[in-house]
């Protein structure tokens, strides 16, 4: 990487560190865990053996986080039951598209990544730069030209609300920003 | 009777033993066939000969927590009339695939002597310990009046073995399968109870992954009118579980299947009712994938819920507050650590009765993870719930004042299992080391019997258990110390000390012999990845030769070093059945 010209500041660089390490898997390791102040690998800390009452506390050991074998100390049971709710929850995102009327193109987002209903209208009022109004039961939204709708397994256009969350997220196909006109008619039909 | 009258007793008996013959051996017998706890037992058998042999004659149950410290044969010779067994083989930290494959503890030998033995052998509880299809066959053929088999951890069988028990014992009433390794080819094994059978009480089968014949599991639990704890496997839905408690509302204690299921409204109300009627119910688990709109159809089972394992159940801190409220009486709860801080806090406000609590890592290897639970959520626990004294809490932060204030209030602890999930990381705020942390636990929990530790630790830590520590029995180490002088401090000071589990630190030789003399009133000592040399072992080995040491070497590694170190006292002697990768010093 350094041509010959370079003063090859590199090789005499002073920094904590074991050699053969870079800069960037220091910058990993400080991003990802701002505050602690590392112990070395155990492997390492072993080879000085009367040495190891020097200031561990201090040493900061920028080596990247190699999976230490039965640390954490849950059973393989458990491990296993864990990951494997681990991949279905990454394998399966719920992605559906969003139109709104007006807007020049469709987004696309993952349902998966909300919690519940308040979560998703914020996200497609900051996506869409519009404001929802007030949900309730009986008269869907009010105080607002915009109304969240979405398609459902069977075809029909239902109002964004009106079902549990889990039953929302499993059932909708598509989603999209109704304005006013197209809205009442909606309201209408319900 | 205390084990303290017991002893003041010999000397009267040893004195006048004209005496003798006004108590009759069968007496005694029966007045010490009312003693359960094995401890006891062992005391009252140290009195005198006439005791030794009146306790050996009424003894039904024998607990064995080294299947390598004695023999079956001597077993069988010393206790005449045993019913019930339990055994505990391979070391613990072989959950966490530390010790290598077919280290041994088969429990084949065990049974081999226990049919020629104990004919009427009824109740067989196995911990770590490794059995196959052919043992499970024989068992279930060698004892007729087999009633109770309890598997946990354990592991080199498959549902095979499982049909085996369930065709052959007639008089079952408990097959409990936890935990284990087992090689799941399918739920026919269900179906292999006959059809006339109904003296099932306790059924888990929760560690099965494949679907059982659910007309099977159905018919069985309408038959078994005395069924009080049923736990079902993930493969059993929602409806399912609403056809089966039907049949069976008198559960004390359920584990539901996979909790997610779609349900209409009408379904939803049925479970609802069902459950509402199942008012014996103490013990709660499952809730796989638990939904938190069906949550709710619970809450009327919950009044009288003592324990509640939410640990496969990855639940938001609203879901679990809202399920708590139901929860007045609860002592026990197992959690993820999804319900963060917020969780516990709810915990805090509504379990004042709690007196265990165990908190998982939902996602215990991913280090970009910024939530969980911290020791905001921990120190809430503590203030609402004085009467805690077990925990199990795993974290990715912690304070030293915060474990102070958590043992201020709850004093009482009998188990402190508190796990940082960065190896050797210090007092989040201050920098510090963590031994201020546990030398306040040491020293206020005056009742502490078992401890694990973790953080960054110096060797304070381990002057501070070596010097308060009085009642500890169990401590885990991983990742700390600075020298030889920590474990020093421990086996020095730890009187009641019997297992000593140590991982990743520096201890050495010298730690590992000044502990010559103690290892002998200890069950075991594990020590790997540690600076203890082959030579050290072998030193131990030649001094105690009561002792066991075993070295198990990794591929690679150093001549000389010891990479994983495992004593234990024994009676039987250096084990016969020990693979190539395990030496016998």
């Amino acid at each position: 990487m350094a041509s010959d010209k370079d003063l090859n500041l590199e090789a005499t660089e002073l920094r904590l560190g074991l050699p053969g390490t870079s800069d960037e898997s220091a910058k990993n390791q400080t991003s990802a865990t701002p505050r602690s102040n590392k112990r070395a690998l155990p492997e390492e800390s072993m080879s000085s053996n009367a040495t190891a009452s020097k200031n561990c506390d201090q040493e900061i050991a920028p080596h990247t986080k190699a999976q230490v074998v039965g640390w954490p100390p849950i059973r393989s049971y458990r491990k296993n039951n864990l990951q494997s709710k681990k991949s279905e929850a990454e394998t399966s995102g719920i992605y559906v598209k969003v139109s709104m009327e007006g807007a020049p193109y469709l987004r696309k987002i993952d349902l998966k990544v909300f919690k519940g209903y308040p979560e998703l209208l914020k996200a497609l009022e900051d996506m869409f730069k519009f404001k929802a109004g007030e949900y309730s039961e009986r008269e869907g939204y009010n105080g607002s030209e915009f109304v969240p709708t979405y398609e459902d397994k069977d075809g029909d256009w239902m109002l964004v609300g009106d079902v549990p969350w889990e039953m929302f997220t499993n059932s909708c196909k598509k989603l999209r920003i109704m304005k006013g006109s197209e809205a009442r008619g909606l309201a209408c039909a319900v | 009777m205390g084990s303290s009258e017991l002893k003041r007793s010999k000397d009267s008996v040893s004195d006048e033993s004209a005496r003798r013959s006004s108590f009759p051996d069968e007496v005694l017998e029966r007045v010490l066939s009312l003693l359960k706890s094995h401890r006891d037992r062992s005391s009252v058998s140290l009195v005198c000969k006439d005791w030794y042999n009146a306790e050996r004659w009424s003894r039904t149950h024998v607990f064995i927590g080294n299947c390598y410290s004695v023999t079956p044969e001597i077993v069988a010779r010393r206790f005449p009339r045993i019913r019930s067994v339990t055994l505990k083989g391979k070391p613990r930290f072989s959950d966490f695939n530390l010790v290598p494959e077919n280290w041994g503890a088969d429990i084949h030998a065990w049974l081999v002597v226990f049919a020629a033995k104990y004919p009427f052998l009824e109740e067989l509880r196995l911990k770590r310990m490794a059995i196959s299809d052919e043992s499970l066959e024989f068992l279930a053929i060698s004892f007729p009046n087999f009633k109770a088999l309890s598997l946990l951890s354990c592991d080199g069988f498959s549902t095979n073995g499982l049909a085996a028990i369930a065709t052959h014992c007639k008089n079952l009433t408990e097959l409990d399968i936890q935990e284990n390794g087992i090689d799941d080819k399918g739920g026919s094994w269900l179906s292999c109870f006959p059809e006339r059978f109904m003296s099932l009480e306790v059924l888990n089968f929760a560690n099965l992954t494949s679907d059982i014949n659910f007309d099977a599991l159905e018919k069985l639990v309408g038959r078994c009118k005395s069924m009080r704890v049923l736990k079902l496997n993930r493969s059993v839905s929602l409806e399912q579980l609403q056809r089966l408690l039907v049949s069976a509302p008198q559960l004390a204690e359920l584990g539901t299947g996979s909790f997610s299921q779609e349900l209409t409204i009408r379904e939803y109300e049925e479970l609802e009712s069902t459950l509402s009627i199942c008012k014996n119910m103490h013990t709660l688990s499952g809730l796989w994938d638990a939904k938190g709109i069906y949550l709710p159809a619970l809450y009327p089972a919950c009044s009288h819920l003592t324990f509640l394992n939410l640990s496969y159940a990855a639940l938001q801190s609203v879901e679990l507050a809202k399920l708590l409220a139901h929860c007045p009486r609860l002592k026990r709860l197992w959690v993820l650590d999804t319900v963060e801080d917020k969780g516990l806090e709810a915990v805090g406000l509504n379990c004042p009765l709690l007196e265990e609590l165990r908190v998982f890592p939902a996602d215990p290897f991913d280090d970009e993870i910024v939530h969980g639970v911290t020791e905001a959520g921990f120190v809430a626990v503590s203030f609402g719930c004085p009467r805690l004294h077990y925990v199990l809490y795993f974290c990715r932060q912690m304070t030293n004042a915060a474990v102070a204030t958590i043992v201020q209030n709850c004093p009482d602890f009998t188990h402190f299992r508190l796990c940082i999930m960065n190896p050797g990381q210090p007092d989040y705020l201050t920098n510090e080391p963590m031994d201020e942390a546990f030398g306040a636990v040491v020293k206020t929990c005056t009742k502490l019997q078992r401890l694990s530790v973790s953080g960054l630790l110096t060797d304070l830590t381990f002057e501070y258990i070596g010097r308060y520590a009085k009642n500890l029995e169990t401590l885990s180490v991983a990742f700390a110390g600075r020298s030889d002088w920590g474990m020093q401090c421990v086996l020095g000071g730890c009187s009641k000390l019997r297992k000593l589990e140590i991982r990743d630190c520096p201890f050495g030789n010298a730690a590992l012999l000044s502990g010559l003399e103690k290892y002998e009133s200890m069950r075991s000592l594990w020590m790997s990845a540690c600076n203890v040399t082959m030579n050290g072992c072998r030193l131990l080995a030649r001094e105690m030769p009561r002792l066991n040491v075993e070295v198990m070497k990794e591929d690679g590694s150093d001549e000389s070093q010891a990479d994983k170190v495992y004593v234990y006292r024994s009676i039987a002697g250096p084990r016969r059945d020990a693979p190539p990768s395990v030496l016998t010093l």
